[in-house]
């Protein structure tokens, strides 16, 4: 069963700006999909048409196979939206925001209640549930925009940059809860900017670039693709000169920092022993960048390249 | 998908609204109509006797209400619509399966109910200045609600096309506020010249204000007949008019 299935979707605004230029999409029942792409790619326009946000100009949405053009309300039912802007009513308090929102997909009063209530829990928010939104702190609008997505027990949760401006303990509070909602049988599709948090909770990726999907795959091979890991050295002893070792690329930073390319079929045992033997000291080592972040880095540059071609 | 539980959510949440803003939405009407009776119909009515066989208070009572009713009803829906969409929470609507009819319903039930309360407000206020007993129950009330339906929807299509909170004061200041004043609220059309008698009978307020005028005092200007045939085709092509647009997502959808 697909969660979402997207063909062909082209999106032209009222200005002439051409955002998507036929894009073509499946996330599979169950998964934890990322959506990435630089600033302006068309992530959230895909979202923005995908929850009746956005008319499309042409091409096909269809969510757990109810068709958004001939079935628009059960699709509509089947999908929990996080927008990227806050757009709840700023004078509403946050119990009533969610009751609202489960009134407008026909729950039930009782039901509501108890949902609300559920929801907010679960988001560290039911000591705030009588505060008048306009009064919350950035992180919690943020959290009580996932609360109202899940008050009707959606089976697709879209999240556009919901961790964006959160601190890192919301954040990680944030992905446990995602990954607890996963769990529990509902699909996520998620964006955000923060490529290691695609990489640690995402099973299948998307990356889009200028309204085009450039890269569609597992995560898993996605990153197996990457031939050359790059890792920053801390040494114990300042060193003279750059050690040369065949087959690795090794630059020096400073005096005690190396940066290393490490191709995969090497491996990191033989470094360190070469490295050991030319008495070179090393107290630790990092990552270099995040591995997603480097292919992505890959994929959006080969993009431009390509279009300044 | 129930229907009535999102319609009832809806209008719950601007009944609210407008209750927990009440020293905006309730209150001014009923000072600014005591002002009215006290001014116009006491300290000015007592000098000018009688129109259509019943005293000034008594004239302008009908006149005064409806007005309010319009004003309020049209105010409610353009500013709730508005900063919804304002605020964007429009969106909370858009994305949830509520069908167009039931989120125009929903706002416009709202412009209903705070106009017909505001009437109720500045007719319990006329008692202090008039003792009028109601002529004709079911020609007030129905041409009230059908006159408050008229400009709810019309304050929803202001909001609909408004980009600006300037756009939400243009018409009511523009439009509302003098037809209403040339609708016969303190005068009869008998009482201008022949032009302006013609003229009069092209605004559609004077209608509705007379046929509310019969129906509490049981005095007109016009044939009530036309007054309900004409508030009802407006209400029917204005809710056709106001689906239209939802349904292109005029204003709301890119
Ligand atoms: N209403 C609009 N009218 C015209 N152009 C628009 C409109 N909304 C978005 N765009 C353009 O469409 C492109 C895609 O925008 P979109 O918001 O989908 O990007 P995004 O991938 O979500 O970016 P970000 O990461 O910054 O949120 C951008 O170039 C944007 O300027
Ligand atoms: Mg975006």
């Amino acid at each position: 069963m697909k969660a979402l299935s997207i063909r062909n979707l082209k999106k032209i605004y009222n200005n002439g700006f051409v955002a998507l230029k036929g894009i073509d999409l499946d996330v599979e029942a169950g998964d934890f999909f990322a959506l990435l792409g630089p600033n302006g790619a068309g992530k959230s326009t895909t979202i923005g048409i995908i929850s009746s946000l956005v008319n499309a100009t042409s091409g096909s949405v269809s969510i757990f196979g109810h068709d958004l053009r001939h079935d628009r309300a059960r699709a509509k039912s089947c999908i929990g939206l996080v927008p990227q802007e806050v757009n709840f009513n700023q004078f509403e308090t946050v119990k009533n925001i969610l009751l609202n929102q489960a009134g407008y997909y026909g729950t039930p009063r009782k039901i509501a209640l108890q949902r609300t209530e559920q929801c907010l829990k679960q988001m560290d928010l039911w000591d705030k549930r009588d505060m008048v939104s306009r009064r919350l702190s950035g992180g919690m609008k943020r959290r009580v925009m996932i609360a109202r997505a899940l008050v009707h027990a959606p089976k697709l949760l879209i999240l556009d940059e919901p961790t964006a401006g959160v601190d890192i303990e919301i954040r990680r509070s944030m992905w446990k809860m995602m990954q607890e909602v996963n769990r529990q049988g509902t699909t996520i599709i998620l964006t955000t900017h923060y490529l290691e948090e695609a990489e640690s909770l995402c099973r299948n990726i998307a990356i889009i670039n200028h309204g085009l999907i450039v890269e569609n795959s597992d995560m898993a091979s996605l990153l197996a693709r990457l031939n050359i890991d790059y890792f920053v050295l801390d040494l114990a002893e300042p060193i003279d000169a750059v050690p040369v070792i065949e087959g690795y690329q090794i630059e020096r930073v400073s005096d005690k920092v190396l940066n290393v390319g490490v191709p995969k079929e090497y491996g990191l045992n033989t470094l360190f022993k070469l490295l050991t033997e030319r008495n070179i000291k090393v107290i630790s080592l990092k990552n270099r960048t995040n591995r997603l972040e480097q292919l992505f880095m890959d994929l959006i540059d080969q993009e431009s390249d390509e279009s300044l071609q | 998908m129930n229907h009535a539980i999102a319609l009832r959510t809806i209008v719950k949440k601007e009944v609210q609204r407008f209750i927990r803003i009440w020293p905006q939405t309730l209150l001014p009407p009923a000072i600014t109509t005591a002002l009215y009776f006290l001014i116009f119909g006491k300290l000015i009515g007592d000098r000018i006797g009688t129109v259509g066989g019943a005293s000034y208070m008594d004239y302008i009572v009908p006149g005064v209400i409806l007005m309010s009713v319009i004003s309020h009803s049209y105010a409610n829906v353009v500013s709730s619509f508005y900063s919804t969409k304002f605020q964007r929470n429009i969106e909370e609507l858009l994305v949830s399966p509520v069908p167009n009819w039931v989120i125009l319903s929903g706002y416009v039930s709202g412009g209903i109910i705070r106009g017909l309360l505001v009437g109720l407000v500045v007719a319990l206020i006329s008692r202090v200045f008039a003792d009028i007993a109601i002529n004709n129950i079911a020609v007030t009330l129905s041409i009230a609600v059908l006159t408050a339906t008229v400009f709810s929807l019309a304050g929803f299509i202001n909001a609909v096309f408004a980009d600006s909170f300037d756009d939400i004061s243009i018409i009511p200041n523009f439009i509302l506020t003098p037809l209403s004043y040339l609708g016969g609220v303190f005068y009869s059309v008998d009482m201008l010249p022949d032009v302006w008698q013609t003229v009069s009978l092209g605004n559609p307020i004077l209608y509705m204000i007379n046929a509310f005028r019969y129906g509490l005092i049981g005095v007109t200007d016009v044939d009530v007949t036309i007054a309900f045939v004409m508030t009802g085709g407006f209400s029917i092509v204005l809710i056709l008019f106001s689906l239209f647009l939802l349904h292109k997502g005029v204003g709301i959808k890119n």
